[in-house]
């Protein structure tokens, strides 16, 4: 029994149900929430267009693959497959970034393959930390952050070695 | 600026590499191949995108987001009892707290700006540990539908975009865990 194939048909009922009854106007919301979604996409295109062109290059060039190689050692002691290492550098700097490597590395090995599976789980459980750092701090006029990145880092490290794991027990590996 | 620093670094290091590797041809080629596929993906995720980006709103609009809030309440009070003294500051994070668990980065930031305004105040810019906890809940991903990445997966054809739920929550998680307890740990130790 495939749980996740209920998901989304009953969350998509279950919500303008629930907004019926609460007399919430459904259709105007989920337009205008559509049109919020397009504004975002639209926010990340151009950022994509520059950095799918340089993840592609570097690809392309033979240095990505250089890179994983160096580091695979260190990061398969953490589990973590070695193809994902870029993805790992990326993420708690650019978010659009990381967007652009996940979504290279899920072409190239397939959404559904074991690597295509630990990259888009790295992408949804991790956040782009120094952004975030960087937002909260900058709003609140603080100068001195203590230790805020580096107990943010060892979340990002956890949830990267965790995605990796958590794959491997739940999703059986894939196709 | 720190983009414009990585992009310059990638891109030279393809072409220094490429060059010295014989593989220039493919660099130019994938530089091409990039910018469309850019565009491609952006294009077959919008529909799931907009349509989830629709359902937070009904969502959003339904009360849901303050029914969530109540719930984190409790949570709040024990990880950051200062801060919860103020019943303000508490409405802002138990707020920010469910608008990232729902998805909407939009309502979340403002609110926990809102949230780390008022707990700076008369800090005299030195990070609290509360305001170092709050961070850190943050820059933690606790998104329970991550719907960015569930649009990208369908878009190349997943056989179930979101079959990748349990295994988010998991990884989320642990994630949040780690960082609360190193900003813990850290908390004792650090030495300013």
């Amino acid at each position: 029994m495939d749980y996740s194939a209920w998901l989304t048909p009953l969350l998509l009922a279950f919500t303008a149900i629930y907004g019926m009854g609460r007399r919430v106007n459904v259709y105007d919301r989920l337009s205008q929430g559509a049109k919020e979604g397009l504004e975002v996409l639209l926010g990340i295109l151009p950022n994509l267009v520059g950095l799918m062109t340089a993840v592609y290059m570097l690809r392309a060039s033979g240095l990505m693959d250089v890179l994983g190689g160096l580091l695979a050692p260190a990061l398969e002691k953490l589990g973590i497959p070695a193809e994902t290492a870029a993805l790992l550098f990326i993420r708690p700097i650019s978010g659009s970034g990381a967007l652009a490597i996940g979504s290279e590395l899920m072409a190239v090995h397939g959404p559904d393959s074991y690597v295509g599976r630990v990259a888009a789980v790295m992408l949804g459980s991790t956040e782009t930390t120094f952004y975030t750092v960087a937002v909260y701090f900058g709003a609140a006029g603080i100068k001195r952050t203590r230790y805020a990145i580096p107990a943010a880092l060892v979340a990002d490290l956890t949830g990267f070695a965790a995605a990796a794991f958590a794959v491997r027990l739940i999703c059986s590996g894939g196709a | 600026m720190a983009m414009a620093w990585i992009w310059t670094g990638m891109v030279a290091a393809s072409v220094l590499y490429g060059a010295g590797n014989g593989t220039i041809g493919a660099v130019g080629n994938a530089a091409m191949e990039g910018a469309g596929a850019a565009v491609e993906l952006c294009l077959s995720m919008a529909g799931v995108m907009c349509l989830w980006s629709g359902i937070m709103e009904v969502m959003k609009a339904s009360g849901m987001m303050d029914g969530l809030s109540r719930l984190f309440r409790p949570f709040l009070r024990r990880l950051l009892p200062g801060a919860c003294q103020d019943l303000d500051t508490m409405a802002a994070l138990s707020g920010n707290m469910s608008a990232n668990l729902l998805g909407l980065g939009n309502a979340a930031t403002p609110l926990g700006i809102q949230a780390a305004r008022r707990m700076a105040r008369g800090c005299g810019g030195v990070a609290g540990d509360e305001l170092c906890t709050l961070v850190v809940l943050n820059t933690a991903s606790i998104q329970l539908l991550p719907t960015t990445v569930a649009g990208v997966r369908a878009a190349l054809g997943a056989r179930s975009a979101f079959d990748i739920l349990p295994a988010v929550w998991m990884a989320s998680v642990l994630s949040v865990s780690a960082g609360l307890l190193a900003a813990k740990i850290f908390a004792r130790i650090w030495k300013d």
